[in-house]
């Protein structure tokens, strides 16, 4: 019989390996899923890991990478603060929104005038949306010991709808004919997140994914409250005891995560989107949650698991339109990342025994 | 607006309609967390419920096998979250949402074959002259056998609890796995079984939506409900019957807002679609100062270490 | 021995990774007899019970009842054969009633009303108070501890155990505890004494056997033995008691003012109108029966746990709003009962462990930014002057014995130099020589004019290192006595008395 006995402390070459494992045990599954639906699994694979980087149109695909990773990568990065410390934001996807809505909203009231100062109002209108969301678990959580996963969950319906209402109503084009949606915001030089350096997909808000993930590097290694973040987390008695206030802290990684959230929901619909429309978020609230995990919660490893994750969007799509591979296996692919990862991590704090089990 | 363009009598029996599925799923998670296991993945079984029992349902052609793969289905998901958490040990918040994120990829790839098809229909009980006695006929004995099957389940699930060994094995479990394991009960093997029963649970309360209360199948045709399922197990503090009570008065809502939307309120449609997560969310603020009724263990890993 | 030996153990053997809990144990127990296990914490008296009991499987070596090999794979076939366990940690559940915690402990229970009029039958006979109806959450260690003896005493056992039962029940409840046992030894059951305190060996047990590091180092009978010579074969050594030399107390450092609070948890003890005053290089002992309101005073002076105005003031100040950082770098520092997950974050290294309470005052926290090298520096100094075993401070807290990670929180506290420290339970758990160098280390700090609140469970520990006791009873605090010469039964009272059992006993 195996048993599984715990280690006297936590492996770090685990730590490090089971992503990686993860990706190829997913790799594999994913695979024989491939398989089952008709496809050549090898070629399946190979076009959603080798061919954005380096096949034909790699040129094209690159840019994507750092375009679709950025969204990701910054909201994993708030995401894990919370989660580090136990605080379960899950409506990541619904502060997404609501940013992208007062970034554009302020963007849209400024048209037509041109001025520097319209981008940064809109950044700045953009983290105060999703940041004003996120506060409203954040607030009922430590006002009345609500539950934040529901809360922030039922947001995310709330947010859509709100959105939706928005895009066939007050943000809708009055120059579009009819159709739902608002003005392209890519034709608006002084609201338009363009590239920075054109044709590489670097925009403002893979800078911004840069700093958080720096800034969030340096606060949980260096700085009294990555600490305090980590030991609630561990061990939420000893948080306490050592002089962490649970309240403050629920109010920091909860407005932290929001804030970050609706920035990536802004760079969004202010770039690569370009408009409000009924569905522009495309669910990375959702997937910046495996995003998190994947990279451990932990900055640099945030970083990778973004990309790499981006790299399935985007291979997915290769392969959905080269392959006929349906959009929904990619979306089990993901799944399955997060399946193999959760039940993987045991071995980090657990080793497997062979021998008797012990009675019961 | 003309209010009285909603008629009582089809209103309280579409709002039983409504409150179908939660009751499935939200019984179904009451066990699970008696058992001290938190499943957040109760939409992502749902969604798997679902499909599964619209595919068979439509293959077969007969409702009640596909009600049946529904559970199947349901349970086969859930036993994945059994895995990771029971025998892996994986954090319980971390694993329910990858089996949401999961169910949903999977219902979509599962599903891509049958969208715009009409379900075969499950017909109503047969109550006889009982269906002929003036409003209440309507109300209560107009329906299929899947909606008092849902009752029936609230009524036994209470009985086993209060009643039975099981029940209070069940119970002790999820107060203290420590202490039922000293006293020699297998505390994974009960936690699994709570978990298929809620994995069953929730994928009779997904094909009802995609069976009888839509009927057809869209991708994320849940659209929540599983989550306001996991609310309604907080607002009845895990009690059965005020769990049906929470189920009927979010079931009512539903069909009110879309009864309004119907009517041409003048109130946007979103923001009656709004309703339902805002209301439970207010609910959830009133009732969530009392956490005392919530089983011990609710959420912890158990590792037996002798 | 004549009769055929109830139960009958020869050559038990159990080794865990790195460690043999039980090394070739040998003991026989005959009907009637009360037989005492007696070791130090870590000598193996757990693991050969869990033996016993079918929690654990023996590597090697056979187990008989009445001469019959007897194998229990599980609890379960063990109280199908006659065992019955009532253990240190009660094995209860909160939140349901009696009744239904000891139909959990049966095999085949009655009918909860048949059930019940059993438990009070049994409760009747044996003289232990306790109705069915009552949630066991409410109910006080010492109630919570007759749940699982009549538990056990409705599966009519041959064999008794009971691990260190005496440890949550004040003097007086120990007296009706040991004649409950003395009548069930008269009717023939025997009984497994697991203790470490020799006293009470010595006026219950028929015949002891003592274990040291997993092996049997003798058999003795108490009461022709006297307790040093027990205690010598227990630990393998002689002691030192901690050596402290009478000193006056200084200014008042601490002064509780009418403290009442409600506790932070749902089962907890209120803290009710507690009134006390603690002054420089004196030691305040408060013993009191477990869950009677230890850890909500701990919180209440630690600052996790904040209280109206006025009611707690330290050197004159009032610092009841404070949270814990600032009463640190006031001076008021703090190790609470609970090691793994309160005083330390169990997966975190010993150096983070460092920083959790010595931020402040051992400067690594320069303006928000955290000095992790000057951290480590004192988390080398800890595991230094306090003898912590371990291999360096990157290593888990979990992966310390309790011992030794007891130590590393003391020693954490007593290097900060605190002006007022307050400890629960500092040695519970504890080996013997750990447990004299944290009390010496105790007294040390006293010695230098700190001001020390001790509370603890472990009445010789507060007769050894208090000037005055003082005893905990429902959240309320008796009136502190010196502590040089007050008897057991004047502290018995203290702490409450027997609970209101007197009555039901007559």
């Amino acid at each position: 019989m195996i048993r599984l006995e715990k280690r006297p402390q936590p492996s770090r070459a685990f730590s490090l390996a089971t992503p990686l494992l993860a990706v190829l045990a997913t790799m594999f599954f994913g695979g024989l899923l491939f398989f089952a639906l008709g496809k050549d699994p090898l070629a399946s694979i190979q076009t959603i890991f080798w061919e954005p980087l380096f096949g034909e149109f790699s040129f094209f695909y690159r840019p994507q990478l750092l375009i679709k990773g950025a969204p990701l990568v910054l909201i994993a990065i708030g995401l894990s603060l919370g989660f580090k410390a136990g605080i379960w934001n899950i409506g990541a996807e619904g502060q997404y929104i609501m940013g992208a809505l007062f970034g554009a909203g302020v963007g849209l009231a400024f048209y037509p005038v041109e001025g520097f100062y319209v981008f940064p109002l809109m950044v700045l209108a953009g983290a105060f949306g999703g940041w004003l969301w996120a506060m409203i678990p954040a607030l009922l959580k430590v006002k009345f010991g609500t539950n934040e996963i529901l809360v922030s969950l039922m947001l995310v319906y709330v947010a859509e709808q709100f959105l939706a209402s928005m895009s066939l109503g007050l943000m809708k084009n009055p120059e579009g004919f009819g159709f739902p949606g608002s003005r392209n915001l890519q034709q608006y030089a002084s609201a338009h997140n363009a590239d920075l350096i054109a044709g590489t997909g670097m925009h403002w808000g893979v800078v911004a994914a840069m700093i958080a993930v720096i800034f969030a590097y340096v606060l949980l290694t260096k700085h009294r409250l990555g600490f305090a973040i980590r030991v609630t987390g561990e061990a939420p008695r000893a948080a306490k005891f050592s002089g962490v206030n649970p309240t403050r802290l629920v109010l920091i990684c909860m407005g932290m995560s929001g804030l970050l959230a609706g920035l990536a929901g802004l760079f969004e619909v202010s770039g690569p989107a370009g408009q409000v429309t009924i569905d522009f978020n495309v669910g990375y609230g959702f997937t910046a949650i495996i995003v998190a995990f994947l990279g451990r919660l932990h900055p640099v490893g945030i970083l990778l698991a973004g990309l790499l994750m981006a790299l399935t969007y985007i291979g997915g799509d290769i392969a959905q339109s080269k392959l006929g591979l349906p959009a929904a296996a990619i979306q089990v692919f993901q799944g399955m990342l997060l399946f193999f990862l959760l039940a993987l991590d045991m071995f980090t704090n657990y080793r497997l025994r062979l021998g008797r089990t012990e009675a019961a | 607006m003309d209010l009285s363009a909603i008629n009582p009598i089809l209103f309280i029996a579409g709002f039983l309609v409504a409150a179908t599925p939660l009751i499935f799923a939200a019984i179904g998670e009451l066990v699970t967390e008696k058992a001290g296991v938190l499943n957040l993945g109760v939409e992502g079984m749902m969604i798997t419920g679902a499909i599964c029992g619209f595919a068979i349902a439509v293959e077969t052609g007969s409702p009640l096998m596909g009600f049946a793969a529904a559970a199947v289905g349901g349970a086969l998901l859930s036993l994945l979250f059994a895995f990771l958490t029971q025998v892996t040990l994986a954090n319980q918040v971390a694993s329910g949402l990858a089996l949401t994120l999961f169910g949903l990829g999977l219902s979509a790839l599962l599903g891509q074959s049958y969208v715009g098809i009409k379900p075969p229909r499950l017909g109503d009980m047969n109550f006889g002259p009982l269906a002929d006695i003036p409003v209440l006929g309507p109300i209560l004995f107009t329906h299929d056998i899947i909606l008092y099957l849902g009752f029936a389940l609230v009524a036994a699930t209470w009985a086993v609890l209060k009643f039975t060994r099981a029940g209070l094995i069940l119970r002790a479990v999820g107060e203290s796995h420590d202490a039922a394991h000293a006293l020699g009960y297998k505390v994974v093997r009960i936690r699994t079984l709570a978990i298929m029963f809620g994995g069953a649970c929730a994928g009779l309360g997904g094909a009802y939506i995609s069976l009888i209360r839509v009927p057809q199948w869209t991708e994320g045709m849940t659209a929540g409900v599983g989550w306001i399922a996991l609310a309604l197990v907080v607002f009845a503090s895990w009690k059965p019957w005020r769990l049906l009570l929470g189920a009927y008065l979010f079931g009512g809502i539903t069909q009110l807002q879309l009864n309004l939307q119907g009517v041409g309120v003048a109130i946007p449609v979103e923001y009656l679609a709004m309703s339902p997560y805002l209301i439970t969310i207010i609910v959830l603020v009133i009732l969530s100062r009392d956490k005392s009724a919530a089983p011990a263990c609710l959420g912890r890993t158990f590792h037996a270490s002798s | 021995m004549t009769q055929t030996p109830l139960l009958d153990l020869s050559g038990l053997t159990k080794a865990y990774p790195g460690v043999v809990a039980n090394d070739d144990v040998s003991l026989t127990i005959a009907p009637g007899e009360v037989h005492a296990l007696l070791g130090e914490n870590g000598a193996g008296k757990s693991t050969l019970v869990k033996m016993i009991y079918g929690l654990v499987k023996p590597d090697a070596g056979h187990m008989k009842m009445f001469g019959q090999p007897f194998t229990p794979t599980e609890p379960r076939a063990a109280r199908a054969a006659g065992v019955g366990m009532v253990f240190q940690h009660f094995s209860l559940f909160d939140a349901l009633s009696v009744a239904e915690n000891i139909a959990l402990g049966m095999e085949n229970a009655p009918k909860m009303n048949a059930l019940s009029q059993q438990i009070r039958a049994v409760s009747d006979t044996y003289g232990l108070p306790l109705s069915p109806d009552r949630v066991v959450g409410d109910l006080s260690a010492g109630e919570r501890q007759r749940v699982e003896i009549i538990r056990c005493l409705l599966q009519e056992p041959k064999l008794l155990i009971m691990d260190e039962p005496t440890s949550v029940l004040t003097p007086q409840e120990v007296e009706i505890l040991f004649k409950t046992l003395r009548k069930l030894s008269a009717e023939g059951t025997a009984i497994l004494y697991i203790s470490h305190k020799l006293e009470e060996i010595r006026a219950l047990c028929d015949s002891a056997t003592i274990l040291r590091l997993g092996k049997v180092v003798g058999h003795c009978v108490p009461r022709e033995t006297s307790a040093r010579d027990m205690a010598e074969m227990m630990v393998g050594k002689l002691l030192q008691t901690p050596m402290r030399a009478g000193k006056t107390p200084g200014d008042v450092v601490l002064e509780l003012k009418n403290l009442s609070a409600r506790s932070p948890s749902a089962f907890g003890m209120p803290l009710r109108d507690i009134s006390v005053c603690v002054q420089a290089g004196e030691v305040l002992g408060i013993g009191g029966v477990a869950g009677n309101g230890q850890d909500e005073l701990l919180a209440a002076l630690s600052g996790e746990m904040l209280t109206a105005p006025g009611m707690v003031s330290f050197k004159g100040r009032d610092v009841s709003l404070l949270g814990p950082t600032p009463r640190r770098s006031m001076g008021i520092l703090s190790a609470p009962e609970e090691r793994l997950g309160h005083a330390a974050a169990p997966d975190m290294s010993l150096t983070e462990n460092a920083m959790l309470t010595a931020a402040a005052r051992e400067n690594l926290d320069r303006g928000g930014m955290l000095d992790w090298g000057a951290a480590r520096i004192f988390a080398e100094k800890i595991i230094e002057i306090f003898d912590v075993r371990t291999p360096g401070p990157g290593n888990a807290a979990r992966s310390l014995s309790g011992g030794n990670l007891q130590k590393f929180v003391i020693g954490r506290e007593v290097l900060q130099r605190p002006d007022l420290l307050v400890v629960n339970q500092p040695t519970w758990g504890v080996d013997a020589s750990a447990a004299a160098a944290i009390r010496q280390a105790l007294l040390d700090l006293a010695e230098n004019g700190t001001a020390l609140v001790v509370i603890s469970q472990d009445l010789d520990e507060l007769m050894e290192t208090s000037d005055r006791f003082a005893a905990l009873n429902e959240g309320r605090l008796s009136p502190p006595r010196p502590a040089q010469g007050l008897t057991v039964d004047e502290i018995g009272l203290m702490m409450g008395g027997a609970h209101g059992m007197e009555v039901a006993h007559v």
